[in-house]
């Protein structure tokens, strides 16, 4: 299952965890990132919260956490090579694992046609 | 500014959409500041082709004076910035800047000697101010006129080769050249100058004529359109100021590291010394020292640390020291760069700051400028 989020995040969904990643469309608004901090695996985040940071050359952009949960696993691919989040954003490009609080709670983000509405 | 009140458009607008320019706010203007490639790739052409950058936003100003006589408007313009304006030989060219009674700086500015008048030019931001500045100032002895002209940078190592085929003369002009020319039968205003510490030139042309020009450069395969975004990076990495960041009134031109650009004659014992504003507080502090100095600041790790991060003297954050002014990525020499003033006992390079970034506080080493080697044709 794949969910969205109006602040540009894709949700893989297996089971009770989600892989997180910023969306094509926000990777190409962002331009060539050149760095990127992730959290620490454990750390637990609210709905909105700053998760992550992404520095394109001229500016630093928050990664919001999509839903309330745990991470579990973090993609240190992207901090030694920032460029993957923008050649594959869907893909290797992805930032974290987060264990879901609440299932349910995927109910209340996009799907992909809901996405693509958004975006335009 | 009113974000609601209509942007002004240079006279490159049009094509800057017609190339897919993404387009910002910037002094005033509806500017370009990146193109498809990417701020990145747009930085990295420039460096190694020729990259065309729009800057008719930037004012440019001739200076007259009423007698005719180029020392008179020569002398009148020193009354307002500490820079050799007399001993300006006929075509070349000179950074400087106006002060203000306290010091301080009001703008940044080139200044070139034309025959029997000088060619200045202002940031976008500051340009009326400046104007109304010089009018006040010199107005009775000068005429000052505020131009309407397009201004086109073309910057990187492939543009001497580009204009050349235009206008072949352009080879044998030295870095801070300033020659009319006339390029596609156009007449223009060209210096070997720029902001990107490339070889370069910038090239003043009638603004109707701007777009016919840019267009012609362009179909050149080593030129493409560059935008903001690179030019500020560029222009980072070659420790250049950009006036309302790095540089305004609260900083005076020693604090700001700008002492090579006030020559021998206006300096304390010089044949003119002093007679610009603020020129006591800025002679005394090129004779006795600062407390604060502009600086290079290289980030020891990945993270960039951006303009107006705190600097502080211990690892623990305890004492607040000073404050970036500049700071990003650098494309050309892969690493974060930054600069920002510390106190003079903290500007040696080598030394070892902490920039407070997202509640961190990141090892920052002081370091000279430019962080690149400049590749200009003296």
């Amino acid at each position: 299952m794949l969910k969205f989020t109006e602040e540009h995040e894709w949700l893989k969904v297996e089971g009770d965890v989600a892989i997180v990643g910023i969306t094509a469309h926000a990777a190409e608004q962002l331009g060539d990132l050149v760095f990127v901090e992730l959290p620490e695996v454990g750390a637990s985040f609210s709905k909105g919260a700053d998760a992550a940071t992404v520095e394109s050359v001229k500016a630093a952009s928050e990664v919001y956490c999509p839903l309330d949960g745990e991470i579990t696993e973090i993609n240190e691919a992207i901090t030694a090579d920032p460029a993957l989040v923008n050649s594959d954003p869907m893909g290797a490009g992805w930032f974290f694992k987060l264990k879901l609080r609440n299932v349910g709670d995927l109910d209340g983000l996009l799907d992909e046609s809901g996405y693509k509405e958004l975006i335009g | 500014m009113d974000e609601t009140a209509a942007l002004k458009t240079t006279p490159l607008h049009a094509l800057h959409v017609s190339l897919g320019a993404r387009m910002v706010p910037f002094a005033g203007y509806d500017m370009p500041v990146q193109y498809a490639p990417g701020v990145l790739k747009e930085h990295l052409w420039t460096r190694s082709s020729a990259g065309l950058f729009d800057v008719s936003h930037m004012g440019q100003v001739t200076i007259r004076a009423r007698s005719g006589k180029y020392e008179d408007a020569a002398l009148a313009l020193e009354s307002l910035v500490p820079v050799d304006i007399l001993g300006l030989a006929e075509n070349r060219q000179r950074y400087g800047f106006f002060t203000d009674d306290k010091g301080g700086i009001l703008d940044d500015l080139m200044i070139a000697h034309m025959d029997d008048y000088l060619f200045v030019v202002v940031n976008a931001a500051c340009k009326e101010q400046d104007f109304k500045h010089l009018q006040d100032h010199i107005g009775d002895s000068c005429e000052v006129t505020l131009l309407d002209r397009a201004l086109i940078a073309l910057q990187g190592p492939r543009a001497v080769d580009v204009l050349a085929e235009l206008w072949a003369d352009i080879a044998y002009m030295k870095f801070m050249d300033v020659r009319h020319c006339r390029l596609h039968d156009v007449s223009c205003l060209v210096s070997r100058s720029g902001y990107s510490g490339e070889d370069g030139f910038e090239i003043s042309v009638p603004a109707d004529k701007a777009e016919d020009i840019a267009k012609r450069l362009l179909e050149h395969p080593d030129v493409q359109p560059i935008g903001l975004g690179a030019r500020d990076s560029l222009r980072l990495e070659a420790g250049l100021c950009l006036y309302g960041n790095d540089i305004d009134q609260t900083t005076t031109p020693i604090e700001g590291a700008l002492e090579w650009a006030i020559q021998k004659a206006r300096k304390t014992g010089g044949v003119r010394a002093g007679g610009f504003p603020g020129a006591t507080r800025i002679l005394g502090e090129l004779d006795g020292g600062t407390t604060r100095r502009r600086v290079g600041l290289k980030p020891e790790g990945k993270a960039p640390v951006r303009g107006h991060s705190k600097l502080y003297a211990e690892a623990e954050g305890k004492t607040e020291i000073g404050e970036v002014t500049s700071g990003g990525f650098g494309p050309s020499v892969e690493s974060p760069v930054a600069m920002g003033y510390v106190p003079t006992d903290f500007a040696a390079p080598g030394t070892t700051v902490y920039a407070e970034v997202r509640g961190k506080y990141l090892p920052v080493v002081v370091s000279t400028l430019p962080f690149i080697k400049p590749t200009y044709k003296r």
